[in-house]
C-alpha cells in the first residue's frame, strides 16, 4: 500500500475516534431529550462541573474555598490529600445524582406541560448557573485530570502499520491515541449497559414508556417526576464520562463547556432521540470533518472542521429532518 | 432658598472631598471568569498585587495613592469595551486591554478620549509606529518582534543556514493568531526556509487533524500562536506523535505554567519566546510577602506568585507605575491626567539599575520609549520548560527582531492605516 492510502486510512480511523469522543458529549443530550423532551443546554457544562468536582475530590480541595476565605478572612483551601480515584468517581456520582435531584426540585416541577422553548429556556439559565457555581466550588484555575487512562500514540500499531506499506517508501507507521482508543471502549460499554438497562430493568422500561408517551405513562401509574431525576442522573453521569476523556486532554477548564459545541452537529445528524443514532452520528461527523480537513483543507486555509461538521449536519436535516435515528415526523392534517 | 443653598453647600463639601481623594485611578480589564480564566487569573493577580505593594509600601506614587478598578471582560470584545466605557469617565491613567479585541476596538476610542493603552506584546503590531498610534504603546515588544526572534533562534540552533527546512506555525484562526504570518512570510524569502501555515479554530479543544498533518509532513520546527486551552491541547497532542519538544517554539502567550502541566513530562524541552525574567528569585517578591501577601491583600492566594503570567502582570503594572513616575516629572504634578500619562509613556526609561532599584534586576530588557517608536526595544529571549523541576528557565540572552524586517513591515501597516483613517502623521 503506498503512504497516501495509508495516511487516508489513518485520517478516517482518528476521525472515527474522534467522532466517539463527541457522542461521548451527544449522549447525554439524547437521554434527557427522549425522556423529558428537554434540550438540554447545560449538558457542556455539566460535563464541565462533573470532572471540576471529580479532580476537587481527587485533590482534597475544600468547595467555596475562595468564598469562605473572602468572608471570613481565613486561609482554608485544602483538607487533606485528597482520595483515590475510584472513591472520587464514585462520589462525584453522588454529586451529579444530587444534581439532578435538586434541578427536579427547583426548576423542571416548576415547569410541567410548559412549551419545549420555556424549558429549553431554563437550561439556558442553568448552564449559567451551574458555571458560576463551579468557579465558586472549585475556582476557575486549570485542573490537571489524571484518572490512570494512558495517553499518547500507540508503539505498538505504529509497528504493526508500519510494514504495511509498499517496498520502496519511507513511512512511519499509522498513529492512533491510546486515550481515544480508550473511549471508543468506554463508549461501546455505556452504550450497552444503557441499552441493557433500558430493555431488561424496570425503570428502563418505564423510561422508554415516558419517552413515548408522557400523559399515557401517567396514566398507568408511572412517575414523571421521579424518571426525570433519574434520566437527570443517568445524564450527569454520562457527563462525567465525557468530562474525564475531554478533560485527561486538555486539562479541566472553562473552556470544557464548549465541547457541547461538538454535539450539536451530531445530534443533528444521528436524531435528537435515539442512542445509536448518537453513536452513529458522531462517527460519520468525526470521519467527514477529518477526511474534509485532510483534503480540502489545505486548499482553503485549513480550520474547515468547526463549520464543516454543521455543513454535513445542514445537508442531512435536508432530507431527514429527524436524523438518522430519530422518529419519523409525521403530521395528520 | 434653603434649599439652594443647601446644595450649593452640598456641591461645595463634594468637590472639597474630591481633592482631598485625589488618586491615580488604574483599571484593569480582568477575566476571571469564561473560557480563558485560567490566564487572566495570573496576570489579574499580578497586576492587582503591584499597585497594593506600591500603596502598602510606599503610599501610592509620588505620594498620591493609586485606585484599582477592576472590571470583568471574560475575554468578551464587547464586555471589554462596556468596561471602558463604564471606567473612563473616573480618570482612567491607562488601559492594559488583555486582549486583542479589545485592543483594536479600544485604539480609536481611547485617542479620541486621549487616554493612552498600553497592549503589552500583543494587539495592533504596527502601533509601534508613535508618529500615526499617538496613544497606543506595545512596548516591550510585538508580535513581529517575536516572530523574528524565535526564526533567529531557529537560524542559531541551525547554524545560521535555513535554506531547504519547513517550519510550520499552528496558530489560532483569528486576528490574534494570524498576526505573525506576514512577518514569517517575508523572513521565509529572506531565508529560505518553507513555511507552512495551520490554523486552528477557537476554542482549540480538538486538533487532531492539525498535528496528523505536523506528523506526516514532519516540519523541522513549529511554531504556535496559541492561546488559553488551544496551547494545552496542542503541547499535548505534540508530545502524543513525539514532536521534538526542543523544535517546537510558542509565542509569549503560548507561554505559561498552565500549558505544560497538563501534559506532565510530555512537555519537557518545550520552548518559547520571554519578554521578562522567569521565577520568583527577586528582592521585590520579598516586598510582595511581607506588604502584600501576609497581610492578607493579595488578589489571589499567593500560590500564583513568580508563575509566568503572574511575573506578566506585575511587569506590566511596574511599567505602568515607572510611567506614571515619569509623567509626575515631567508635568511636575503629582495627580496626573491621561494626557501626562501619555506623555510619560512616552519618555519611558528604564536602565538596568533603574530595574534592579526597584527590585527586579535583569528581569527584563532595558526599555526606552520614544515618540516615534511605541514598541520599545523589541527583545526577546527563549525559555525552555523542564519537567522534572516543574520550571521554566530562560536558555538565552534577551536578543533584538530582524529591525530590517520588522521596521519595514511596520512602516508599511501604519501607513495603511493612517491613509484609511485620515490620519497626518505626528512629527517626532
Amino acid at each position: 500500500m503506498t503512504p497516501d492510502f495509508l495516511n487516508t486510512i489513518e485520517v478516517i480511523l482518528n476521525g472515527l475516534m474522534a467522532g466517539v469522543m463527541y457522542s461521548l458529549v451527544a449522549l447525554g443530550f439524547v437521554l434527557i431529550f427522549k425522556a423529558s423532551g428537554i434540550f438540554n443546554y447545560a449538558q457542556g457544562v455539566m460535563a464541565l462541573f462533573a470532572a471540576l468536582t471529580l479532580v476537587g475530590f481527587q485533590t482534597g480541595q475544600i468547595p467555596f474555598a475562595h468564598l469562605v476565605n473572602e468572608i471570613f478572612g481565613t486561609q482554608i483551601h485544602h483538607w487533606g490529600p485528597g482520595m483515590n480515584n475510584l472513591i472520587a468517581i464514585l462520589l462525584t456520582i453522588l454529586v451529579m445524582v444530587l444534581f439532578a435531584w435538586l434541578v427536579e426540585k427547583l426548576v423542571l416541577k416548576h415547569l410541567v406541560n410548559q412549551e419545549p422553548i420555556i424549558l429549553f429556556m431554563a437550561t439556558i439559565g442553568l448552564a449559567f448557573f451551574m458555571e458560576g457555581v463551579g468557579d465558586l466550588m472549585w475556582g476557575a484555575d486549570l485542573k490537571t485530570l489524571d484518572v490512570g487512562i494512558p495517553s499518547g500514540g500507540s508503539f505498538w500499531w505504529e509497528d504493526v502499520t508500519r510494514t504495511w506499506v509498499s517496498e520502496g517508501y519511507e513511512y512511519y507507521g499509522m498513529y492512533i491515541d491510546l486515550l481515544d482508543v480508550w473511549a471508543a471502549g468506554i463508549a461501546v460499554l455505556l452504550v450497552t449497559v444503557l441499552t441493557l438497562f433500558s430493555q431488561y430493568t424496570k425503570t428502563g422500561r418505564a423510561l422508554r414508556a415516558v419517552a413515548d408517551d408522557h400523559q399515557a405513562a401517567l396514566t398507568v401509574g408511572i412517575s414523571l417526576r421521579s424518571i426525570w431525576v433519574i434520566v437527570w442522573s443517568i445524564a450527569g453521569i454520562v457527563a462525567l464520562v465525557a468530562g474525564i476523556m475531554w478533560g485527561s486532554k486538555s486539562g479541566v477548564q472553562f473552556s470544557l463547556s464548549l465541547i457541547a459545541l461538538k454535539a450539536l452537529p451530531v445530534l443533528i445528524l444521528g436524531g435528537f432521540t435515539s442512542i445509536p443514532g448518537a453513536i452513529v452520528g458522531g462517527l460519520i461527523i468525526g470521519v467527514g470533518e477529518k477526511l474534509f480537513e485532510f483534503s480540502i483543507g489545505p486548499l482553503v486555509g485549513g480550520a474547515t472542521e468547526n463549520w464543516f461538521a454543521y455543513v454535513l449536519a445542514l445537508f442531512f436535516l435536508m432530507f431527514r429532518p429527524q436524523g438518522l435515528f430519530g422518529e419519523r415526523i409525521i403530521e395528520r392534517v | 432658598m434653603k434649599f439652594t443653598k443647601l446644595l450649593a453647600s452640598l456641591a461645595l463639601s463634594m468637590s472639597v472631598a474630591g481633592a482631598a481623594y485625589s488618586d491615580l485611578v488604574i483599571p484593569s480589564l480582568d477575566y476571571r471568569t469564561g473560557p480563558y480564566a485560567p490566564n487572566g487569573i495570573h496576570f489579574a493577580d499580578g497586576y492587582a498585587d503591584y499597585f497594593t505593594l506600591l500603596n502598602e509600601r510606599d503610599g501610592g506614587i509620588g505620594g498620591v495613592p493609586i485606585r484599582f478598578l477592576p472590571c470583568e471582560t471574560a475575554y468578551n470584545t464587547e464586555k471589554g469595551v462596556e468596561c471602558y466605557e463604564s471606567t473612563k469617565g473616573e480618570g482612567s491613567l491607562v488601559y492594559q486591554p488583555l486582549s486583542t479585541g479589545i485592543t483594536y476596538q479600544l485604539i480609536p476610542k481611547a485617542t479620541a478620549d486621549g487616554i493612552p493603552i498600553h497592549s503589552m506584546g500583543y494587539g495592533r503590531t504596527s502601533a509601534a509606529n508613535g508618529k500615526i498610534f499617538s496613544n497606543v504603546f506595545n512596548y516591550p515588544g510585538t508580535y513581529w518582534d517575536a516572530a523574528s526572534i524565535i526564526v533567529k533562534h531557529i537560524l542559531d540552533q541551525e547554524g545560521g543556514d535555513l535554506n531547504g527546512k519547513t517550519i510550520a506555525l499552528v496558530y489560532h484562526n483569528s486576528a490574534y493568531g494570524k498576526e505573525p504570518i506576514r512577518t514569517l512570510e517575508k523572513l521565509s524569502e529572506k531565508h529560505g526556509y518553507n513555511l507552512t501555515l495551520i490554523a486552528v479554530d477557537h476554542p482549540g479543544q480538538e486538533q487532531k487533524s492539525q498535528w496528523l498533518q505536523i506528523r506526516r509532513e514532519r516540519p523541522d520546527y513549529v511554531m504556535m500562536w496559541g492561546w488559553g486551552v488551544m496551547n494545552q491541547v496542542a503541547i499535548q497532542e505534540a508530545a502524543n506523535i513525539r514532536y521534538p519538544m526542543e523544535n517546537f517554539i510558542g509565542v509569549w502567550w503560548s507561554a505559561s505554567e498552565n500549558d505544560v502541566i497538563p501534559v506532565g513530562q510530555g512537555a519537557h524541552g518545550y520552548k518559547a519566546i520571554a519578554m521578562h525574567g522567569v521565577g520568583d528569585d527577586y528582592p521585590l517578591y520579598d516586598d510582595i510577602r511581607k506588604y502584600v501577601l501576609d497581610p492578607g491583600k493579595a488578589a489571589g492566594d499567593g500560590s500564583n506568585l513568580g508563575k509566568i503570567l503572574y511575573n506578566r502582570g506585575l511587569y506590566a503594572a511596574m511599567l505602568a507605575a515607572e510611567a506614571i513616575r515619569t509623567a509626575q516629572e515631567i508635568s511636575g504634578v503629582a495627580d496626573i491626567t491621561p494626557a501626562h500619562m501619555r506623555d510619560g509613556m512616552e519618555a519611558l526609561s528604564i536602565d538596568e539599575a533603574r530595574l534592579a532599584e526597584l527590585g527586579l534586576p535583569n528581569f527584563g530588557p532595558p526599555i526606552q520609549v520614544t515618540c516615534e517608536n511605541h514598541g520599545g526595544p523589541g527583545l526577546g529571549a527563549i525559555q525552555q520548560w523542564d519537567a522534572n523541576t516543574a520550571t521554566w528557565s530562560l536558555i538565552t540572552d534577551f536578543t533584538g527582531a530582524d529591525r530590517e524586517v520588522v521596521d519595514a513591515l511596520i512602516a508599511e501597516d501604519s501607513a495603511a492605516f493612517a491613509a484609511e483613517n485620515n490620519i497626518t502623521p505626528r512629527s517626532c
